[in-house]
């Protein structure tokens, strides 16, 4: 009893806490290691370092291939599951209506199903109504998983919002729509990029349903997979891999700035944690 | 539809495209699923007519049993490994950073950003033969020949799946616990409850809606998970999404697909009901 109290003190949870980062972040620290070493077989000890495995990126076709399907299908993805989760968000915030509760639950559920099922259960339905796999039942697919990312970071948008000032709009003289606009839509505009920056990385990850929806094009994760058979490839795909991490990063701390903007805005503490869950 | 107040008219009409595209995309596949499951592949063409028969194959094969069971367990082992690291690292965000939470939390997010393929191939690396691991304990001296029991087993895949899950188990039972309202621990230091009893009778029943939460958060995906099995798990990893692939690709047997995926997926909310009521029972409220 006396350790389990000790173990909660702060100084062992402190060194537990680091160690628990180090798990977290070995394979991803291992990422630029490769990418930068000048060797054709990725394992220790290291050779060298060499730039030349992002210089040989250039030079595949197929890859540019694929990095233009992800960005149609992210794009289009984020702007669609966006759009979808702000509806979705609004009436689930402002609104009281009857079955909410089993509405919402029903939307949300792609966030816990597996994605071999939602790839399974598309792809069965695709086949069946006779249509042809393209980028399109991709993104079909990813707005569905999307969405509910989309509805949890808009909600804490919508729900930080003051209704007077709506209220105030609508006095003055300002039609709904026009409330939306001028009003409703600026407040919640950090909480709208912080749902389309995250539903792009999502989408561009993305690896289960691309692999059984995507057809003749291919997305970059499914390119990727093709590669991992080869290993004298393997090296190019690290240094692939390292771009995909920094464009990821940099797109997750724009997505944050945005967020706390929001929350700033809108007089909540800018420590607050709400909207990251 | 008179009965229906203004308010409500117009929350369901912002939530009817949202509604509407679940119903599409989601509800009429997996109702599609159901339907094939029941149905059978005859080479080329589906045989439309009623029959039990892959449900009957999926439950006696030895094959789909091992394979459903071998998922279970290591789904089971992987949730409860991932919540039990999570709890002490939400536990001290919560309890213990004082200013710089949010930093906490985003630097937990971000390896969960990289790509989940290369996140598992990366493991691979580690774990190998030749490995990251094996190479440095050899250089240390600690080990003369390379271990080979952790890679292309059940081992290596629930390692991977920890790893893949941790951010979505800590984030639930950090919110769960920040809702705990201090007082109530004050009460209890007072009333002369010791540290360990303090958190056994009031923080752990507390953060239970969060452990919950995040034991069907990682329970749930990791059964059907196609990726981890496929890249680490060598022949004694393999799970039930493979042979899902499996009978939809190569095997061209999709009713046999479809009756393996609603059977796994009867089985995982049967035992995520479980886990939920026992939870509601355990916790939610200062005993």
């Amino acid at each position: 009893m006396r350790a389990i109290g000790r173990f909660l003190s702060a100084r062992w949870l402190a060194v537990y806490a680091v160690a628990y980062m180090i798990f977290l972040y070995a394979p991803v620290i291992l990422l630029p290691l490769f990418a930068f070493n000048d060797a054709t077989i990725v394992a220790f000890p290291l050779a060298g370092f060499t730039t030349k495995w992002f210089g040989l990126l250039w030079t595949i076709e197929a890859l540019h291939g694929a990095v233009r399907n992800s960005a149609i299908v992210a794009i289009s993805t984020a702007v669609i599951s966006t759009l979808l989760g702000a509806c979705a968000a609004r009436a689930a915030q402002s609104y009281r209506f009857p079955l909410k509760r089993g509405i919402v639950g029903f939307i949300m559920l792609p966030l816990v199903l597996p994605e071999i099922i939602v790839a399974v259960a598309l792809l069965v339905m695709l086949v069946q109504l006779g249509l042809s796999l393209s980028l399109w039942t991709v993104i079909a697919g990813h707005v569905l998983i999307c969405t509910p990312f989309s509805i949890a970071i808009l909600s804490s948008a919508f729900a930080g919002l003051d209704d007077s000032l709506e209220e105030a709009s609508f006095d003055l003289g300002e039609s709904r729509w026009g409330t939306f606009r001028r009003v409703t839509l600026p407040l919640i505009m950090p909480g709208v990029v912080s749902s389309l920056l995250i539903t792009f990385t999502i989408s561009l990850d993305e690896f289960i349903i691309a692999f059984f929806l995507t057809g003749t094009d291919v997305t970059l994760p499914v390119y990727i997979w093709s590669q991992l058979r080869f290993p004298t490839k393997l090296p190019s795909v690290m240094a692939l891999g390292t771009i995909l991490l920094a464009l990821s990063v940099c797109l997750l701390i724009v997505a944050e700035w945005f967020r706390r903007r929001a929350a700033r805005r809108q007089g909540l503490e800018s420590s607050s944690t709400r909207g990251l869950v | 539809m008179p009965s229906l107040s203004q308010e409500s008219r117009r929350g369901l009409t912002l939530i009817s495209p949202t509604l509407i595209y679940a119903l599409v995309m989601l509800a009429a596949p997996l109702a599609m699923v159901v339907m094939f499951s029941f149905w059978s592949q005859n080479y080329l063409d589906l045989d439309k007519t009623f029959t039990l028969a892959n449900y009957r194959e999926t439950w006696t094969q030895p094959i789909f049993q091992v394979l459903m069971w071998r998922s279970l367990r290591i789904s089971l082992v992987v949730t409860a490994a991932t919540v039990i690291l999570a709890f002490p690292i939400a536990y001290y965000l919560s309890f213990h950073v004082k200013s710089r939470k949010a930093l906490w939390l985003f630097l937990i997010t971000v390896p969960f950003w990289t790509s989940y393929l290369l996140r598992v191939f990366l493991w691979k690396v580690i774990l190998g033969y030749n490995g990251v691991l094996n190479s440095s304990l050899m250089e240390l001296g600690i080990i003369k020949a390379p271990l080979t029991f952790i890679l292309y087993n059940a081992n290596a895949v629930v390692l991977t799946l920890a790893h893949a899950w941790a951010p979505f188990a800590i984030l639930p039972i950090f919110v769960a616990l920040e809702k705990i309202d201090r007082a109530l621990l004050e009460a209890a230091e007072d009333l002369g409850d010791g540290p360990f009893r303090r958190f056994w009778r009031i923080t752990l029943p507390l953060a239970m809606p969060g452990v919950i939460a995040s034991t069907l958060i990682v329970l749930i995906p990791t059964v059907g998970d196609y990726i981890t099995p496929k890249l680490v798990g060598g022949t004694d990893g393999l799970m039930v999404a493979n042979m899902i692939q499996i009978q939809f690709g190569k095997a061209n047997n999709a009713p046999l697909g479809a009756a393996l995926a609603v059977s796994s997926m009867l089985v995982v909310a049967a035992i995520s009901l479980g886990i939920f009521l026992a939870g509601k029972k355990f916790g939610g409220k200062v005993k």
